[in-house]
């Protein structure tokens, strides 16, 4: 079992706000993502929950159970650093038998546990191996090792794939979700890479500056953002935002339009602009157009398009794919 | 871009390292040089083949108790240097990984205290030590030689503690560590190679340490560096034995610097280079 129910958990580092108050439920078995741009406070309200850290005041419920003045031993919850944190001086098996040992299991079963950890893992060959002598994804897989082996309420992960390199961050992406349906475990993740936030979460919590902005499934973000900074933060490339002349003819003060809801025409439309850089990437052609009065906007194309450098274009948002919001940035 | 040294460059500089180098060593050279020689070839000019004679030691050894100084060294180095680090440990450990805002202030302040002539605290240490009965005894230099290198064995330490990522501590904390457990499974085997150098240079410094064991000892508890000093006393100079004595107070602490070098160079570098 592992539901977390944060109350009103607020934390200051001296007269600085971090978090002013937040109020957060996850269910049993949930996915769910804390995203956010640096600064955001995601990883300190990771660190609340795990208790590395102190809240300054509210509660912090794990299973019914008030948690708020436990230490992060007596929670029951297992995390993976951003470092890895592996101990260096001890061998993958030992890393990963760690929190065994602290918990004064039975020898026998402390191998069991660490053979079956391994073997999902694919770490078999290298247990007797040290930290430093493993490549960064060996690494990241003993970290991950290392949490499985306690069988916790719930996993913690503070940005687990930020030090890998991009193909390895897709494959471990995809492994760390087909572990959470194998394993059906309550997992937090933490991360600022939103195209991470949405293949991996059952739930998404958008953090700005210590707030929650929005919490809801990856869907539901896309499609009914609460607000501009949702919805220029999930979904790539971002949101193009008109104000003005363009936003007042759907009586909104700004409207939004996702690049890949564009209507694109050389002959006529809404809005009116020159091309400037066209990506090509096969499957999509990515344009960068300048409208008229001077917004700049990213259209996608399906495809292979022949349009070009300094091409006159024109934007039609597709019907029923037009955002509004109100002037103080909520969803109208 | 890359420096482009030419081979000739290359030779000046190793000859000139050279030249630093035996500069540097000679005293030491021809004190071992001296030692062999007999009193009369010793205050007979420079000269650097002696006649190899063993007669200094010989009677170094017969006259002066060397072995006594040699156990006063061993006890107020090895005791100074563990009561330090039962000292510095914790207060590094603290200063390390729970910092306030004055952790850097209090550093500052006992490296200054190092700035000090140890010879204007003289006499407050000296009128202590008559009073309390330390005088001429082991446990009083082990208590003043821990002092004088305390600041020096937390800074080390601290540098060391730095070093640790803090994240590995809060793995253990997960992991379900007590805080006794983290110390000895995690934190301890992590900051041996640093405490061990802190270890060898504080018992290098104690073991060479003259002012102190020289102002405050007599016979009881005087360490090799006051049996040194004794040679130079009222009979007058004796270079031979002098030298003889120097060289065996600190050859010990020779070999074992030498079979230490790597861990030294570490420490001595503050863990700056890693």
């Amino acid at each position: 079992m592992g539901s977390i129910t944060l109350k009103n958990v607020r934390k200051a580092f001296g007269d600085v706000e971090v978090i002013p108050g937040v109020d957060l439920n996850i269910e049993d078995g949930e996915f769910v993502v804390f995203v956010g741009p640096s600064g955001c406070g995601k990883s300190t309200l990771l660190r609340l929950i795990a208790g590395l850290e102190d809240v300054t005041s509210g509660s912090i419920q794990i299973d019914g159970k008030d948690v708020t003045d436990a230490g992060p031993a007596k929670r029951g919850l297992a995390m993976v650093f951003q470092s890895y944190a592996l101990y260096p001086h001890m061998s993958v098996r030992k890393n990963i038998a760690f929190p065994l040992k602290m918990a004064k299991m039975p020898e026998a079963e402390q191998e069991k546990r660490v053979a079956h950890a391994a073997k999902i893992l694919n770490l078999d060959s290298y247990l007797e191996r040290k930290p430093g002598q493993l490549s960064g994804g060996q690494r990241q897989r003993v970290a991950i090792g290392r949490a499985i082996v306690r069988e916790p309420a719930a996993f913690l992960f503070d940005e687990p794939l930020s030090n890998l390199d991009a193909a390895l961050r897709v494959n471990m992406r995809v492994e760390i979700s087909e572990l959470h349906n194998n394993l059906k475990t309550t997992m937090i993740y933490v991360t600022h890479d939103q195209v991470e936030a949405m293949t991996m979460a059952d739930k998404i919590v958008v953090l700005r500056a210590g707030n929650v902005e929005q919490v809801g499934s990856p869907m539901e973000l896309y499609s009914r953002p609460a607000n501009k900074f949702v919805a220029g933060f999930i979904g790539s490339p971002n949101m193009n935002f008109i104000e003005g002349e363009g936003a007042a003819k759907h009586g909104a003060h700004t409207i939004g339009i996702r690049p890949e809801h564009w209507q694109l025409s050389t002959t006529e439309g809404a809005f009116p602009g020159t091309v400037g850089v066209a990506e090509h990437l096969g499957s999509d052609t990515f344009l960068h157009i300048q409208l008229d009065d001077g917004t700049p906007i990213i259209a996608r194309a399906e495809g292979e398009r022949d349009i070009h450098h300094g091409d006159k274009i024109f934007l039609t948002p597709q019907e029923g794919r037009i955002y509004k919001f109100s002037q103080n940035g909520l969803a109208a | 871009m890359a420096r482009a040294v030419s081979t000739q460059t290359k030779i000046g500089w190793t000859i000139a390292a050279w030249i630093v180098a035996l500069l540097i060593f000679f005293p030491i050279l021809y004190t071992v040089i001296t030692s062999f020689k007999t009193e009369n070839e010793a205050i007979s000019g420079f000269n650097m083949i002696p006649s190899f004679t063993l007669d200094s030691y010989r009677e170094v050894q017969s006259q002066y108790n060397y072995f006594r100084p040699f156990m006063n060294s061993v006890v107020i180095a090895v005791g100074s240097t563990v009561l330090a680090l039962l000292v510095a440990v914790p207060a590094a450990w603290a200063m390390a990984f729970s910092p306030t805002k004055h952790t850097k202030d209090i550093l500052m302040w006992m490296l200054s205290t190092k700035m000090m002539p140890a010879v204007a605290v003289l006499v407050p240490i000296y009128l202590i030590f008559l009073r309390t009965g330390l005088m001429d005894t082991r446990i009083g230099l082990v208590i003043v030689l821990m002092l004088m290198n305390l600041p020096i064995v937390v800074w080390m330490l601290y540098t060391y503690f730095r070093e640790i990522p803090g994240e590995i501590l809060e793995a253990a904390r997960m992991d379900g560590a007590t805080l006794q457990q983290e110390i000895v499974h995690v934190l301890t085997p992590m900051a041996v190679p640093g405490i061990a150098s802190t270890l060898l240079l504080n018992v290098i410094l104690a073991w060479n340490e003259s002012f102190w064991t020289i102002q405050l000892t007599t016979t009881n508890a005087a360490p090799l560096s006051a049996f040194i000093a004794s040679f130079s006393s009222p009979q007058g100079l004796f270079w031979a034995k002098l030298s003889a004595a120097s060289v065996m107070a600190i050859a010990p602490i020779l070999i074992m610097g030498w079979f230490s070098q790597k861990q030294l160079v570490r420490g001595l570098t503050f863990g700056a280079v890693k």
